[in-house]
Protein backbone atom coordinates (compact mmCIF):
# COMPACT_ATOMS: atom_id res chain seq x y z
CA UNK A 1 0.00 0.00 0.00
CA UNK A 2 1.45 3.31 -1.04
CA UNK A 3 0.36 6.45 0.73
CA UNK A 4 1.76 9.94 0.78
CA UNK A 5 2.72 11.87 3.86
CA UNK A 6 0.93 14.83 2.31
CA UNK A 7 -2.36 12.91 2.44
CA UNK A 8 -1.90 12.68 6.21
CA UNK A 9 -1.22 16.40 6.38
CA UNK A 10 2.48 15.92 7.09
CA UNK A 11 5.61 17.34 5.54
CA UNK A 12 8.93 15.56 6.14
CA UNK A 13 12.38 17.09 5.76
CA UNK A 14 14.68 14.46 4.21
CA UNK A 15 18.47 14.88 4.39
CA UNK A 16 20.47 14.63 1.18
CA UNK A 17 23.97 13.24 1.54
CA UNK A 18 25.11 10.26 3.58
CA UNK A 19 21.69 9.54 5.12
CA UNK A 20 19.74 9.99 1.88
CA UNK A 21 19.63 6.40 0.57
CA UNK A 22 18.82 4.77 3.92
CA UNK A 23 16.16 7.40 4.57
CA UNK A 24 14.42 6.71 1.25
CA UNK A 25 14.59 2.96 1.96
CA UNK A 26 12.98 3.56 5.36
CA UNK A 27 10.22 5.63 3.73
CA UNK A 28 9.61 2.83 1.22
CA UNK A 29 9.15 0.40 4.10
CA UNK A 30 6.64 2.83 5.66
CA UNK A 31 4.68 2.75 2.40
CA UNK A 32 5.65 6.25 1.28
CA UNK A 33 6.17 6.51 -2.47
CA UNK A 34 9.74 7.79 -2.88
CA UNK A 35 9.91 7.21 -6.64
CA UNK A 36 9.60 10.93 -7.55
CA UNK A 37 12.41 11.74 -5.11
CA UNK A 38 14.65 8.99 -6.46
CA UNK A 39 13.99 10.00 -10.07
CA UNK A 40 14.84 13.66 -9.68
CA UNK A 41 17.87 14.71 -7.70
CA UNK A 42 17.59 18.40 -8.57
CA UNK A 43 14.08 19.02 -7.28
CA UNK A 44 13.84 20.04 -3.61
CA UNK A 45 10.10 20.12 -2.94
CA UNK A 46 7.88 17.10 -3.60
CA UNK A 47 4.52 18.48 -2.56
CA UNK A 48 2.57 15.44 -3.76
CA UNK A 49 4.61 13.14 -1.48
CA UNK A 50 4.94 15.57 1.42
CA UNK A 51 8.74 15.46 1.19
CA UNK A 52 11.29 18.25 1.07
CA UNK A 53 15.00 17.57 0.63
CA UNK A 54 17.92 19.57 2.00
CA UNK A 55 21.35 19.27 3.54
CA UNK A 56 21.25 17.50 6.93
CA UNK A 57 22.30 20.55 8.93
CA UNK A 58 19.31 22.52 7.57
CA UNK A 59 16.75 19.93 8.71
CA UNK A 60 16.48 21.27 12.31
CA UNK A 61 15.99 24.81 10.99
CA UNK A 62 12.98 23.84 8.86
CA UNK A 63 11.45 21.62 11.52
CA UNK A 64 11.88 24.12 14.36
CA UNK A 65 10.11 26.81 12.35
CA UNK A 66 7.30 24.45 11.38
CA UNK A 67 8.15 24.63 7.65
CA UNK A 68 8.34 20.83 7.99
CA UNK A 69 6.39 18.84 10.59
CA UNK A 70 8.93 16.03 10.77
CA UNK A 71 12.55 15.66 9.80
CA UNK A 72 15.33 13.13 9.67
CA UNK A 73 18.90 14.10 10.45
CA UNK A 74 21.98 12.84 12.27
CA UNK A 75 22.43 13.02 16.03
CA UNK A 76 25.67 14.91 15.29
CA UNK A 77 23.64 17.73 13.74
CA UNK A 78 21.22 17.73 16.69
CA UNK A 79 24.08 17.83 19.21
CA UNK A 80 25.61 20.80 17.41
CA UNK A 81 22.22 22.58 17.30
CA UNK A 82 21.08 21.49 20.76
CA UNK A 83 19.46 24.84 21.55
CA UNK A 84 16.72 24.31 18.99
CA UNK A 85 13.19 23.73 20.25
CA UNK A 86 12.56 20.30 18.69
CA UNK A 87 11.23 16.93 19.73
CA UNK A 88 13.51 13.99 19.12
CA UNK A 89 11.09 11.11 18.61
CA UNK A 90 13.00 8.05 17.49
CA UNK A 91 16.46 6.61 16.97
CA UNK A 92 16.33 5.26 13.42
CA UNK A 93 19.48 3.16 13.89
CA UNK A 94 21.11 3.77 10.51
CA UNK A 95 23.91 6.16 9.59
CA UNK A 96 25.88 4.99 12.60
CA UNK A 97 29.12 6.85 13.20
CA UNK A 98 31.13 8.16 16.10
CA UNK A 99 31.99 11.69 17.15
CA UNK A 100 35.63 11.43 18.20
CA UNK A 101 38.67 13.37 19.29
CA UNK A 102 41.58 12.35 17.06
CA UNK A 103 45.18 13.44 16.74
CA UNK A 104 48.34 12.41 14.90
CA UNK A 105 49.59 8.88 15.59
CA UNK A 106 52.43 8.48 18.05
CA UNK A 107 52.70 10.46 21.24
CA UNK A 108 49.43 12.43 21.51
CA UNK A 109 50.18 16.05 20.50
CA UNK A 110 46.98 17.16 22.25
CA UNK A 111 48.13 15.79 25.60
CA UNK A 112 51.54 17.34 25.04
CA UNK A 113 49.99 20.75 24.28
CA UNK A 114 47.79 20.58 27.37
CA UNK A 115 50.72 19.62 29.60
CA UNK A 116 53.16 22.20 28.27
CA UNK A 117 50.92 25.01 27.03
CA UNK A 118 47.80 24.52 29.15
CA UNK A 119 45.55 24.76 26.11
CA UNK A 120 44.91 22.53 23.11
CA UNK A 121 43.99 23.77 19.64
CA UNK A 122 41.18 21.76 18.10
CA UNK A 123 39.79 21.95 14.55
CA UNK A 124 36.20 20.89 13.92
CA UNK A 125 32.99 21.39 11.96
CA UNK A 126 31.19 20.96 15.30
CA UNK A 127 32.42 23.92 17.39
CA UNK A 128 29.68 23.68 20.02
CA UNK A 129 30.07 19.93 20.52
CA UNK A 130 33.85 20.32 20.78
CA UNK A 131 33.62 23.28 23.16
CA UNK A 132 31.19 21.40 25.42
CA UNK A 133 33.30 18.24 25.39
CA UNK A 134 36.55 19.92 26.41
CA UNK A 135 34.81 22.17 28.94
CA UNK A 136 33.01 19.23 30.56
CA UNK A 137 36.29 17.31 30.83
CA UNK A 138 38.07 20.22 32.47
CA UNK A 139 40.46 21.05 29.66
CA UNK A 140 41.00 24.39 28.01
CA UNK A 141 40.63 24.24 24.24
CA UNK A 142 40.91 26.77 21.49
CA UNK A 143 38.33 25.74 18.91
CA UNK A 144 39.13 26.41 15.26
CA UNK A 145 36.08 26.09 13.03
CA UNK A 146 36.77 24.75 9.55
CA UNK A 147 34.24 24.09 6.78
CA UNK A 148 36.12 21.56 4.65
CA UNK A 149 38.37 18.57 5.32
CA UNK A 150 39.16 18.66 9.01
CA UNK A 151 41.92 16.05 8.63
CA UNK A 152 44.13 18.64 6.95
CA UNK A 153 44.32 20.82 10.04
CA UNK A 154 46.54 18.62 12.27
CA UNK A 155 48.69 17.55 9.30
CA UNK A 156 49.68 21.15 8.65
CA UNK A 157 50.28 22.09 12.27
CA UNK A 158 47.17 24.31 12.40
CA UNK A 159 45.89 22.36 15.42
CA UNK A 160 46.86 19.61 17.85
CA UNK A 161 43.65 17.59 17.52
CA UNK A 162 40.35 17.40 15.72
CA UNK A 163 36.77 16.64 16.70
CA UNK A 164 34.99 14.93 13.82
CA UNK A 165 32.64 12.18 12.76
CA UNK A 166 34.03 8.84 11.68
CA UNK A 167 32.15 5.84 10.38
CA UNK A 168 34.87 3.36 9.40
CA UNK A 169 37.99 5.22 10.47
CA UNK A 170 39.48 4.93 6.97
CA UNK A 171 39.89 8.65 6.36
CA UNK A 172 41.50 9.09 9.77
CA UNK A 173 43.94 6.22 9.17
CA UNK A 174 44.87 7.48 5.70
CA UNK A 175 45.79 10.79 7.30
CA UNK A 176 47.82 9.17 10.11
CA UNK A 177 45.25 10.15 12.72
CA UNK A 178 44.17 7.97 15.63
CA UNK A 179 41.04 8.14 17.73
CA UNK A 180 41.87 9.35 21.27
CA UNK A 181 38.36 9.69 22.73
CA UNK A 182 34.81 8.88 21.68
CA UNK A 183 32.39 11.70 22.49
CA UNK A 184 29.18 10.09 21.26
CA UNK A 185 27.70 7.49 18.95
CA UNK A 186 25.53 9.18 16.35
CA UNK A 187 22.69 7.67 14.34
CA UNK A 188 19.84 9.09 12.27
CA UNK A 189 16.99 10.53 14.34
CA UNK A 190 13.37 11.35 13.62
CA UNK A 191 12.59 14.86 14.86
CA UNK A 192 9.31 16.75 15.07
CA UNK A 193 8.11 20.31 15.37
CA UNK A 194 6.64 20.59 18.90
CA UNK A 195 3.44 22.26 17.73
CA UNK A 196 2.89 19.72 14.92
CA UNK A 197 3.55 16.96 17.46
CA UNK A 198 0.56 18.20 19.47
CA UNK A 199 -1.80 19.08 16.62
CA UNK A 200 -1.02 16.14 14.32
CA UNK A 201 -0.50 13.61 17.11
CA UNK A 202 -2.38 10.71 15.52
CA UNK A 203 -0.55 10.86 12.19
CA UNK A 204 2.84 11.30 13.87
CA UNK A 205 2.24 8.50 16.38
CA UNK A 206 1.29 6.17 13.52
CA UNK A 207 4.62 6.84 11.81
CA UNK A 208 6.64 6.46 15.03
CA UNK A 209 4.97 3.16 15.91
CA UNK A 210 5.55 1.79 12.39
CA UNK A 211 9.22 2.74 12.66
CA UNK A 212 9.49 1.07 16.05
CA UNK A 213 7.45 -1.96 14.99
CA UNK B 1 27.41 53.58 10.28
CA UNK B 2 23.77 53.53 11.30
CA UNK B 3 22.89 52.87 14.92
CA UNK B 4 20.99 49.63 15.38
CA UNK B 5 18.70 48.58 18.21
CA UNK B 6 20.27 46.03 20.57
CA UNK B 7 20.07 42.47 19.23
CA UNK B 8 16.76 40.85 20.09
CA UNK B 9 14.92 44.18 20.09
CA UNK B 10 13.32 46.17 17.29
CA UNK B 11 11.35 49.25 16.37
CA UNK B 12 7.65 48.90 15.59
CA UNK B 13 6.50 51.17 12.74
CA UNK B 14 2.98 52.49 12.14
CA UNK B 15 1.51 49.80 9.85
CA UNK B 16 2.43 47.02 12.27
CA UNK B 17 1.63 49.11 15.33
CA UNK B 18 -1.91 49.75 14.07
CA UNK B 19 -2.47 46.03 13.65
CA UNK B 20 -0.95 45.21 17.06
CA UNK B 21 -3.00 47.93 18.71
CA UNK B 22 -6.24 46.73 17.08
CA UNK B 23 -5.43 43.14 18.09
CA UNK B 24 -4.78 44.16 21.70
CA UNK B 25 -7.99 46.23 21.80
CA UNK B 26 -10.03 43.17 20.77
CA UNK B 27 -8.30 41.08 23.45
CA UNK B 28 -8.63 43.82 26.06
CA UNK B 29 -12.39 44.01 25.48
CA UNK B 30 -12.63 40.30 26.35
CA UNK B 31 -10.49 40.68 29.46
CA UNK B 32 -12.39 43.72 30.71
CA UNK B 33 -15.73 42.12 29.83
CA UNK B 34 -14.81 39.16 32.05
CA UNK B 35 -14.02 41.50 34.93
CA UNK B 36 -10.24 41.68 34.60
CA UNK B 37 -9.09 45.22 35.31
CA UNK B 38 -5.93 46.33 33.56
CA UNK B 39 -2.84 47.04 35.65
CA UNK B 40 0.63 48.20 34.85
CA UNK B 41 3.62 47.58 37.10
CA UNK B 42 7.18 48.89 36.85
CA UNK B 43 9.47 47.33 34.24
CA UNK B 44 12.11 47.39 36.99
CA UNK B 45 11.76 45.39 40.19
CA UNK B 46 14.10 44.66 43.06
CA UNK B 47 16.05 41.51 42.37
CA UNK B 48 14.82 39.93 45.62
CA UNK B 49 11.22 40.04 44.30
CA UNK B 50 12.15 37.63 41.51
CA UNK B 51 14.57 35.62 43.65
CA UNK B 52 12.01 34.33 46.17
CA UNK B 53 11.89 30.59 46.71
CA UNK B 54 8.41 30.25 45.28
CA UNK B 55 9.17 32.45 42.29
CA UNK B 56 12.24 30.68 40.96
CA UNK B 57 12.38 32.80 37.85
CA UNK B 58 15.36 34.92 37.03
CA UNK B 59 15.85 37.86 34.80
CA UNK B 60 19.05 38.06 32.79
CA UNK B 61 19.14 41.85 33.08
CA UNK B 62 20.49 43.39 36.27
CA UNK B 63 21.10 47.02 37.03
CA UNK B 64 22.21 49.00 40.06
CA UNK B 65 20.37 52.05 41.25
CA UNK B 66 22.06 55.08 42.81
CA UNK B 67 21.90 53.44 46.27
CA UNK B 68 23.51 50.19 45.16
CA UNK B 69 20.25 48.19 45.12
CA UNK B 70 20.16 45.44 42.50
CA UNK B 71 17.25 45.87 40.10
CA UNK B 72 16.06 43.49 37.40
CA UNK B 73 13.97 43.94 34.29
CA UNK B 74 10.86 41.84 34.88
CA UNK B 75 10.94 38.46 33.10
CA UNK B 76 7.19 38.04 33.40
CA UNK B 77 4.16 39.88 34.79
CA UNK B 78 2.96 37.14 37.14
CA UNK B 79 5.56 37.75 39.83
CA UNK B 80 5.10 41.57 39.84
CA UNK B 81 1.33 41.14 40.11
CA UNK B 82 1.80 38.66 42.99
CA UNK B 83 3.98 41.28 44.69
CA UNK B 84 1.37 43.95 44.01
CA UNK B 85 -1.41 41.83 45.51
CA UNK B 86 0.65 41.19 48.64
CA UNK B 87 1.19 44.91 49.20
CA UNK B 88 -1.71 46.78 47.60
CA UNK B 89 -4.46 44.19 48.03
CA UNK B 90 -3.36 42.73 51.38
CA UNK B 91 -6.91 42.60 52.76
CA UNK B 92 -9.06 42.97 49.64
CA UNK B 93 -11.83 40.42 49.16
CA UNK B 94 -11.10 37.70 46.65
CA UNK B 95 -11.13 36.56 43.92
CA UNK B 96 -9.04 39.31 42.34
CA UNK B 97 -8.95 39.66 38.56
CA UNK B 98 -6.20 41.57 36.73
CA UNK B 99 -5.12 41.82 33.12
CA UNK B 100 -2.05 43.41 31.55
CA UNK B 101 -0.51 44.41 28.25
CA UNK B 102 3.15 44.86 28.99
CA UNK B 103 6.69 43.98 28.00
CA UNK B 104 8.67 41.22 29.66
CA UNK B 105 12.39 40.70 29.19
CA UNK B 106 14.04 37.39 28.39
CA UNK B 107 17.58 36.27 27.82
CA UNK B 108 18.36 35.03 24.34
CA UNK B 109 20.71 32.53 22.82
CA UNK B 110 23.01 34.30 20.42
CA UNK B 111 22.14 34.48 16.70
CA UNK B 112 18.76 32.80 17.01
CA UNK B 113 16.68 35.86 16.23
CA UNK B 114 14.95 35.52 19.60
CA UNK B 115 13.35 38.54 21.21
CA UNK B 116 14.72 40.02 24.41
CA UNK B 117 11.63 42.16 24.78
CA UNK B 118 8.26 40.37 24.55
CA UNK B 119 4.91 42.11 24.42
CA UNK B 120 2.59 40.02 26.56
CA UNK B 121 -1.17 40.10 27.02
CA UNK B 122 -2.38 38.11 29.97
CA UNK B 123 -4.60 37.72 32.99
CA UNK B 124 -4.15 36.64 36.60
CA UNK B 125 -7.07 35.20 38.58
CA UNK B 126 -6.12 35.26 42.26
CA UNK B 127 -8.06 33.54 45.01
CA UNK B 128 -9.89 31.02 42.85
CA UNK B 129 -8.81 27.40 43.24
CA UNK B 130 -8.98 24.64 40.65
CA UNK B 131 -10.93 23.38 38.85
CA UNK B 132 -13.35 26.37 38.81
CA UNK B 133 -10.57 28.97 38.55
CA UNK B 134 -8.78 26.93 35.90
CA UNK B 135 -11.99 26.70 33.89
CA UNK B 136 -12.46 30.48 34.08
CA UNK B 137 -8.88 31.12 32.93
CA UNK B 138 -9.25 28.70 29.99
CA UNK B 139 -12.55 30.30 29.02
CA UNK B 140 -11.09 33.82 29.03
CA UNK B 141 -8.04 32.55 27.12
CA UNK B 142 -10.12 30.99 24.33
CA UNK B 143 -12.50 33.95 24.15
CA UNK B 144 -9.49 36.25 23.78
CA UNK B 145 -8.02 34.11 20.99
CA UNK B 146 -11.41 34.07 19.25
CA UNK B 147 -11.61 37.86 19.55
CA UNK B 148 -8.06 38.14 18.25
CA UNK B 149 -9.36 36.47 15.10
CA UNK B 150 -7.60 33.10 15.19
CA UNK B 151 -9.71 30.29 13.77
CA UNK B 152 -7.66 27.14 14.18
CA UNK B 153 -5.88 27.52 17.51
CA UNK B 154 -5.82 24.81 20.17
CA UNK B 155 -4.96 24.97 23.85
CA UNK B 156 -2.93 22.10 25.26
CA UNK B 157 -3.79 21.34 28.89
CA UNK B 158 -1.51 19.29 31.10
CA UNK B 159 -0.53 19.02 34.72
CA UNK B 160 2.96 19.94 35.83
CA UNK B 161 2.81 17.49 38.76
CA UNK B 162 1.63 14.49 36.72
CA UNK B 163 4.87 13.07 35.39
CA UNK B 164 7.09 13.86 38.41
CA UNK B 165 4.46 12.20 40.66
CA UNK B 166 4.33 9.17 38.38
CA UNK B 167 8.12 8.81 38.52
CA UNK B 168 8.05 9.08 42.29
CA UNK B 169 5.19 6.58 42.69
CA UNK B 170 7.17 4.03 40.67
CA UNK B 171 10.12 4.42 43.01
CA UNK B 172 12.47 6.29 40.67
CA UNK B 173 15.15 7.97 42.79
CA UNK B 174 15.51 11.74 42.86
CA UNK B 175 18.68 12.02 40.75
CA UNK B 176 17.25 9.84 37.98
CA UNK B 177 13.95 11.73 38.15
CA UNK B 178 15.77 14.96 37.47
CA UNK B 179 17.67 13.52 34.52
CA UNK B 180 14.50 12.11 32.98
CA UNK B 181 12.62 15.38 33.49
CA UNK B 182 15.52 17.29 31.91
CA UNK B 183 15.38 15.05 28.81
CA UNK B 184 11.61 15.46 28.66
CA UNK B 185 11.78 19.25 29.03
CA UNK B 186 14.24 19.40 26.13
CA UNK B 187 11.90 17.23 24.03
CA UNK B 188 14.39 14.37 23.70
CA UNK B 189 12.27 11.23 23.86
CA UNK B 190 15.19 9.08 22.69
CA UNK B 191 17.10 10.41 25.71
CA UNK B 192 14.15 9.57 27.99
CA UNK B 193 14.22 6.02 26.63
CA UNK B 194 17.97 5.75 27.31
CA UNK B 195 17.49 7.00 30.87
CA UNK B 196 14.61 4.59 31.47
CA UNK B 197 16.74 1.69 30.22
CA UNK B 198 19.19 2.42 33.07
CA UNK B 199 16.48 2.24 35.73
CA UNK B 200 15.72 -0.72 37.95
CA UNK B 201 12.02 -0.67 37.12
CA UNK B 202 9.92 -3.43 35.60
CA UNK B 203 9.53 -3.48 31.79
CA UNK B 204 5.85 -2.67 32.26
CA UNK B 205 6.67 0.42 34.34
CA UNK B 206 9.33 1.51 31.86
CA UNK B 207 6.80 1.16 29.04
CA UNK B 208 4.32 3.25 31.05
CA UNK B 209 6.91 5.96 31.72
CA UNK B 210 7.74 6.10 28.02
CA UNK B 211 4.10 6.11 26.90
CA UNK B 212 2.63 8.68 29.28
CA UNK B 213 4.44 11.79 27.97
CA UNK B 214 3.23 10.89 24.48
CA UNK B 215 -0.44 10.84 25.51
CA UNK B 216 -1.96 13.90 23.88
CA UNK B 217 -5.19 14.55 22.02
CA UNK B 218 -8.90 15.17 22.54
CA UNK B 219 -11.20 13.77 25.23
CA UNK B 220 -10.63 10.26 23.83
CA UNK B 221 -7.18 10.11 25.46
CA UNK B 222 -8.85 10.35 28.89
CA UNK B 223 -10.75 7.10 28.33
CA UNK B 224 -9.58 3.86 29.86
CA UNK B 225 -6.86 5.35 32.04
CA UNK B 226 -6.20 3.14 35.03
CA UNK B 227 -3.66 2.50 37.74
CA UNK B 228 -1.44 5.50 38.44
CA UNK B 229 -3.13 7.53 35.66
CA UNK B 230 -6.67 7.11 36.92
CA UNK B 231 -6.56 10.16 39.18
CA UNK B 232 -4.95 12.43 36.60
CA UNK B 233 -7.48 11.33 34.00
CA UNK B 234 -10.37 11.93 36.41
CA UNK B 235 -9.09 15.45 37.16
CA UNK B 236 -8.91 16.30 33.47
CA UNK B 237 -12.36 14.81 32.81
CA UNK B 238 -13.76 17.00 35.61
CA UNK B 239 -12.14 20.05 34.03
CA UNK B 240 -13.51 19.12 30.62
CA UNK B 241 -17.01 18.61 32.06
CA UNK B 242 -16.98 22.15 33.47
CA UNK B 243 -15.95 23.83 30.21
CA UNK B 244 -18.49 25.43 27.90
CA UNK B 245 -18.64 23.64 24.53
CA UNK B 246 -17.02 26.62 22.76
CA UNK B 247 -13.96 26.26 25.02
CA UNK B 248 -13.98 22.47 25.30
CA UNK B 249 -13.64 22.06 21.52
CA UNK B 250 -10.37 24.01 21.64
CA UNK B 251 -8.74 21.91 24.34
CA UNK B 252 -6.31 19.07 23.78
CA UNK B 253 -5.03 17.13 26.75
CA UNK B 254 -1.30 16.63 26.96
CA UNK B 255 0.25 14.37 29.58
CA UNK B 256 3.77 15.31 28.47
CA UNK B 257 3.36 19.06 28.89
CA UNK B 258 6.01 20.54 31.18
CA UNK B 259 6.89 24.17 31.74
CA UNK B 260 10.33 25.26 32.69
CA UNK B 261 9.01 28.07 34.87
CA UNK B 262 9.46 27.12 38.49
CA UNK B 263 6.28 28.41 40.10
CA UNK B 264 3.58 26.26 38.46
CA UNK B 265 1.84 23.84 40.79
CA UNK B 266 -0.93 22.09 38.84
CA UNK B 267 -2.79 22.53 35.55
CA UNK B 268 -0.70 24.18 32.83
CA UNK B 269 -1.64 25.44 29.36
CA UNK B 270 0.08 26.07 26.08
CA UNK B 271 -1.45 27.73 23.00
CA UNK B 272 -0.84 26.35 19.49
CA UNK B 273 -1.86 27.31 16.00
CA UNK B 274 -1.29 24.99 13.04
CA UNK B 275 -0.25 27.95 10.89
CA UNK B 276 2.76 28.77 13.08
CA UNK B 277 5.41 26.41 14.40
CA UNK B 278 5.92 27.87 17.86
CA UNK B 279 3.55 28.17 20.85
CA UNK B 280 1.68 31.48 21.10
CA UNK B 281 1.45 31.62 24.87
CA UNK B 282 1.22 29.62 28.04
CA UNK B 283 -0.06 29.65 31.57
CA UNK B 284 -1.19 27.56 34.48
CA UNK B 285 -1.90 27.31 38.19
CA UNK B 286 0.57 28.76 40.69
CA UNK B 287 -1.04 28.07 44.04
CA UNK B 288 2.09 28.68 46.15
CA UNK B 289 3.44 31.92 44.68
CA UNK B 290 1.12 34.41 46.42
CA UNK B 291 2.15 32.99 49.80
CA UNK B 292 5.68 34.22 49.10
CA UNK B 293 4.27 37.74 49.08
CA UNK B 294 2.23 37.43 52.25
CA UNK B 295 -1.19 36.50 50.84
CA UNK B 296 -1.40 32.74 50.46
CA UNK B 297 -4.06 32.32 47.77
CA UNK B 298 -4.54 29.83 44.94
CA UNK B 299 -4.08 31.48 41.56
CA UNK B 300 -4.07 30.84 37.84
CA UNK B 301 -3.15 32.90 34.80
CA UNK B 302 -1.80 32.97 31.29
CA UNK B 303 0.25 35.19 29.02
CA UNK B 304 -0.07 35.46 25.26
CA UNK B 305 2.87 36.61 23.17
CA UNK B 306 1.13 39.39 21.22
CA UNK B 307 3.65 39.42 18.40
CA UNK B 308 3.34 35.65 17.91
CA UNK B 309 -0.46 35.88 17.91
CA UNK B 310 -0.09 38.55 15.24
CA UNK B 311 2.24 36.32 13.19
CA UNK B 312 -0.21 33.40 13.49
CA UNK B 313 -3.11 35.64 12.43
CA UNK B 314 -1.23 36.66 9.30
CA UNK B 315 -0.25 33.03 8.62
CA UNK B 316 -3.86 31.89 8.97
CA UNK B 317 -4.99 34.68 6.64
CA UNK B 318 -2.40 33.74 4.04
CA UNK B 319 -3.26 30.04 4.21
CA UNK B 320 -6.91 30.87 3.47
CA UNK B 321 -6.26 32.68 0.19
Amino acid sequence: MSESLAAQGLRLAVPRGALFADTLDLLDRLGVDTQPVRENDRRLLFAESGIITMRPSDVPTYVEAGAADLGITGKDVLMEQSERALYELADLGYGRCEMVVASLAGEDPAADALRRLGVVRVATKYPRVATRHFLSTGRQAEIVEVKGSVELAPLTGLVDAIVDLTATGTTLRENHLVVRETIAVCTARLIANPVADKLKATAIDAIVSRIAG
Amino acid sequence: MLDRTPSGTRDVLPDEMRELRALMERVRAVFEGAGYGEVYTPALEYERTFARDGARVSSPYRLFDEHGNVLVLRSDMTVPIARMVGSRYATAPTPLRFCYFAHAYHGVRPQRGQSRELLQAGVELIGSAGPAGTVEALTVLCDALDAAGLENYRVGVGDVTLYPALLESLGVEAAARERILAELTSGDFVGVEHELAQLAVSPADAELLLRVPRIRGGAEVLEGLDGPLEQAGAGMRTLLGLLQPRTARRVIFDFGLLHNLGYYTGAIFQVYDPAYGVPLGSGGRYDDLLGEFGRPLPAVGFALDVERVHIALRAEERSRV
